[in-house]
């Protein structure tokens, strides 16, 4: 197959495992472009996109920058804090306002779930969602995939626990799925109340017993205590927090097996896992972010072959 | 419209440009002229243009160093699909290939080697995307079939293993023993 099956990448949910092998496939290319002494190549130059980012983000933020620039696109960014939406203006209205400038492609992060499918119903552009609220963030899960893939030689038949706030992340649904489409087996673990009510109806098993899971497992993504978006408390301390479903070397040594430590950033060094494990040779947290514009460039390149063109 | 048992060689013509004994020729010749003008390769790369040419470099990889014992000869593939013109302009999707490069092509002579030469578009962009690698002191052309008469481009080949007249309806199709089985040339014509 060489062509997406889908006009946006609005989730890992809406894409099939074709595509996500089509990205993988394309982002070796760009993984051997980015390696060269001009990181650049031309094929998104007639492209303007637009970074849509009404929520916080730095380094999805960059990388989504970097992989447009490195293809040449022409790009807007835009951040909500300074800008019309505080002055009351909706969603479609802003989008719309930015279209008439005759954007291609839209990159948009949003607060709200489903944000990102709401817009592609009104307007006519390609839409990549960088994060929706706490339902998908499909470019980090297609990364983390594929440095699961680059150091493992495949996803399929691996086993892979999450480890942290379930319930927040936009990171864990998408990765569930993306896992499961591409054949691995999912575990979640945590605190009881961090997980979401109907996990398992995913087809995900919860482990409560961090130690237990990382026995079972080939890679464990240990995911960011999302302070900001904890409205009560979920769990009685931070400390109590790391001590049971923190990593540290000890406990990374104790284990029959060298499995592999992800985390999709900004690490609270301490809490989720220990400084000695970020740094440590397991731990491919620096190769997901290298990989993340390759993969993002892989994203961007597919989709913007599917645009028209209207030379008349 | 038609139906289904009328077999696309029923539409089809095919005709035999080269055959395997005279591709075994142009390529013997081919290969002297690159010593004739390259002599022991050491500032030379050869460059083969995805995604056919790199099995023609390849074979005069091979003729160089087995029947005129060059040794050490840099040879590399060169994926031009990011750098065409005809993105998003053309039918079908574009499929990217490998691109392996592992030498510094700053201050060398670069042979680009493809087996067709027809509109020059691919040789265009292979001149944009051998820059990205750097700076080589001289690019030249190889390739197997030249179809005069149909450059879009001002681009010609420095060397040619055959000069071919085409009309734009016809396909030149070359073929390699170790990817089709056989060493073989065809121009190939639709009837209708």
């Amino acid at each position: 197959m060489i062509e997406l099956s889908v006009n946006h990448l609005l989730g890992i949910k809406y894409i099939t495992e074709e595509d996500i092998q089509l990205i993988f496939e394309t982002a070796d290319h760009f993984k051997e472009v980015i390696q060269r002494p001009i990181k650049k190549v031309p094929s998104l130059r007639d492209i303007t996109i637009a970074n849509l980012f009404f929520e916080n983000s730095t380094r999805t933020r960059l990388s989504f920058e970097l992989a447009e620039k490195r293809l040449s696109a022409d790009i807007i960014n835009f951040s909500a804090g300074s800008s019309s939406v505080k002055k009351g203006e909706s969603l479609v209205d802003t989008v719309n306002n930015i279209l008439s400038m005759k954007v291609d492609m839209v990159v948009m992060r949003h607060p709200n779930p489903g944000a990102g499918v709401f817009l592609s119903k009104h307007i006519n552009a390609s839409i990549i969602n960088a994060g929706d609220g706490a339902h998908e963030h499909p470019t980090q899960a297609l990364l983390d995939c594929y440095s699961i893939r680059e150091r493992l030689g495949d996803v399929a038949g691996k086993n892979v626990v999450i480890v942290g706030d379930i319930l927040h992340s936009r990171v864990a649904l998408s990765n569930i799925f993306a896992l499961q489409k591409l054949g691995a087996t999912v575990k979640v673990c945590g605190p009881k109340t961090l997980m979401p009510r109907y996990i398992e109806s995913l087809g995900v098993q919860f482990e409560p017993n961090l130690i237990k899971a990382l026995n079972w497992c080939d890679v464990a993504n240990m995911l960011r205590v999302q302070n900001e978006r904890m409205d009560i408390s979920y769990f009685p301390s931070t400390r109590e927090y790391t001590q049971q479903f923190g990593l540290n070397k000890k406990i990374l040594d104790s284990l029959d097996k060298e499995i592999i430590v992800m985390h999709p950033g900004p690490i609270n060094r301490g809490v989720e896992i220990t400084s000695d494990v970020a740094d440590s040779k397991q731990a491919i947290i620096l190769d997901q972010v290298q990989n993340g514009v390759a993969v993002r460039m892989a994203v961007l390149y597919l989709l913007a072959s599917k645009i028209k063109r209207n030379d008349s | 419209m038609y139906p289904e048992y009328v077999s696309e060689h029923f539409l089809m013509s095919q005709k035999t440009l080269l055959d395997a004994t005279e591709i075994h020729i142009a390529l013997h010749r081919l290969a002297c002229q690159l010593i004739e003008k390259h002599d022991n390769f050491t500032n030379t790369v050869l460059i083969g243009i995805q995604p056919r040419g790199g099995f023609l470099a390849k074979r005069l990889v091979t003729i160089l160093e087995n029947d005129y014992k060059i040794k050490n000869i840099q040879s590399g593939l060169l994926d031009i699909t990011f750098y065409r013109d005809d993105f998003r302009r053309s039918e079908k999707p574009l499929a990217a290939n490998e691109t392996a490069i592992n030498f510094v092509v700053e201050n060398k002579k670069v042979v680009f080697i493809d087996d067709v030469l027809y509109t020059g578009r691919s040789i265009r962009s292979a001149l944009t995307a051998i820059g990205d690698f750097g700076r080589p002191t001289e690019i030249e052309l190889l390739t197997l079939i030249d179809r005069r008469f149909s450059r879009h481009l001002p681009i010609q080949p420095d060397y040619r293993g055959r000069q071919v007249d085409a009309i734009g309806g016809e396909k030149v199709k070359v073929c390699w023993q170790e990817n089709e089985g056989e060493d073989a040339v065809y121009l190939i014509k639709e009837q209708i």
